[in-house]
């Protein structure tokens, strides 16, 4: 077996596990993968390419799912003309995992213009997994009707635009909702209603609760000219501040992207439909092409593991190739 | 003698056929610019509208036209006009009545701003 620990980032100066003041990033492009695992108060980046590289003991977590995101159903120009062939391709490789997961999460752009077809080609193709399914939407899943067919479709028993939270062996998910109601020259937002909801549904939780929350675009602020951000999410995250294992989850920028800040680590996903460029390298955040026998390598599924005592969840890139 | 009243006869028609072209040709040209003058096309480019500010006389019609491979919307910010979601190719009209300021933006990516200035 390989060696795992490849390098370790950063120490937590104020011995405390929370609230630094500075903060790391651990960046891996599409296809990379990487693992970021904080224990007491020491983050450890490993460099992983396949789930078997990792620890035992963080592979076999006592609560695995998948987190799959921006299928872009519908789309079918030269940066993928075949988004059904590689959405099947990640269900392939969910199921191939030696760990099987207990769920996944959709971060949301399920589908590309919002057609009910588009829905029910990603249903189809989703329930080979065998495995329930959370979902947020994108922007591309609230087109023309303000996420009504969201609603109806996928929302049941959320709350607002589509916002909830559910408990699984002891973890506290929250999928929340930033792609509606944008503003001219913004970000994403999750606004004052979503926000206040998201107060009350964690202020009964015991800060040993870890919490993971997923929504489309980063709660994090990744590149503000492309719009890859959301406005308000420091409110969100200063709700989330006395947990000491936070876990975010995005999508929306097509590509995977690590950064930990005190006791949140945040993550971004691949697409499993196209490659977008990194922030600033390119004239727009427009569909990549990259050879076609490229494709897969930076297309993607994510692996989550939780272990109990472990601060963080152990995130784990795997691409489709 | 009688020869030349043929001349006459057969210049006759010939002027007024000339007359009639030079003014058929102004009249045309005439719609031409007008055309040009309450038409205009905005293009959607790499995330961006082009020209991002467009100055127009009231009455003029703005087209917009998505090149990108990923779908756009146009939204006034005061909800003045707002198409449906515009994918590659397609195309939204809005013809501008009132003179005045309209900003509008992207709804699915609202980094993507624009103006129309009517006059």
């Amino acid at each position: 077996m390989t060696k795992k620990v490849k390098d370790e980032i950063l120490h937590d100066h104020n011995q405390d596990g929370i609230d630094r003041r500075g903060f790391l990033k651990c960046m891996a492009w599409a296809g990379a993968g990487a693992l970021c695992v904080m224990q007491g108060g020491v983050l450890k980046s490993y460099s992983l390419s396949r789930l078997s590289d990792l620890e035992p003991s963080v592979a076999a977590g006592e609560l695995s799912f998948v987190q799959i995101s921006d299928s872009h159903m519908g789309f079918n120009k030269p940066a993928n003309p075949d988004v059904a062939g590689t959405l099947k391709a990640a269900v392939d490789k969910i199921n191939a995992l030696s760990k099987a997961p207990e769920f996944l999460l959709h971060t949301g752009d399920i589908s590309h213009l919002s057609k009910p077809e588009e829905f029910d080609t990603v249903d189809q193709i989703l329930k080979a997994t065998g495995k329930e399914v959370f979902f947020v939407p994108g922007e591309h899943d609230v087109l023309n009707d303000d996420g009504a067919q969201f609603r109806e479709h996928y929302g049941k028993g959320a709350k607002g635009a589509g916002w909830y939270s559910f408990e699984k062996k002891g973890v506290h998910f929250v999928g929340l909702v930033n792609v509606m109601n944008l503003k001219a020259g913004g970000l994403g937002t999750l606004g004052h209603e979503q926000l206040e909801w998201l107060e009350d549904d964690v202020k009964h939780l015991k800060s040993s609760t870890p919490i993971v929350v997923f929504a489309h675009i980063p709660l994090w602020t990744v590149y503000p000219d492309w719009g890859w951000g959301t406005d308000d999410s420091a409110q969100a995250l200063a709700y989330l501040k006395k947990f000491g294992s936070v876990t975010v989850l995005n999508g929306h920028i097509h590509q995977t992207m690590q950064k930990v800040e005190g006791n949140v680590t945040f993550h971004t996903a691949a697409s499993t439909a196209f490659p977008q460029p990194q922030p600033g390298k390119a004239d727009s955040p427009g569909p990549m092409k990259v050879p076609a026998e490229q494709l897969r390598s930076v297309l993607g599924i994510t692996d989550v593991n939780y272990v109990r005592g472990q601060q963080a969840l152990a995130v784990v890139d795997s691409s489709l190739a | 003698m009688r020869r030349r009243v043929w001349i006459l006869v057969l210049a006759a028609p010939v002027v007024a056929a000339a007359v009639l072209l030079v003014s058929g040709a102004r009249g045309f040209a005439a719609s031409a610019e007008q055309a040009q003058a309450s038409n205009v096309e905005v293009k959607i480019d790499n995330f961006s509208f082009g020209p991002t500010t467009l100055t127009v006389a009231t009455g003029t019609t703005v087209t917009w036209t998505n090149r990108d491979d990923i779908p756009h919307t146009v939204v006034s910010d005061d909800k003045v006009f707002k198409s449906k979601v515009l994918d590659t190719d397609e195309k939204f009209s809005y013809t501008f009545t009132r003179p005045g300021t309209y900003g509008y933006f992207c709804s699915i990516h609202p980094k993507m701003t624009g103006k129309v200035v009517v006059q």
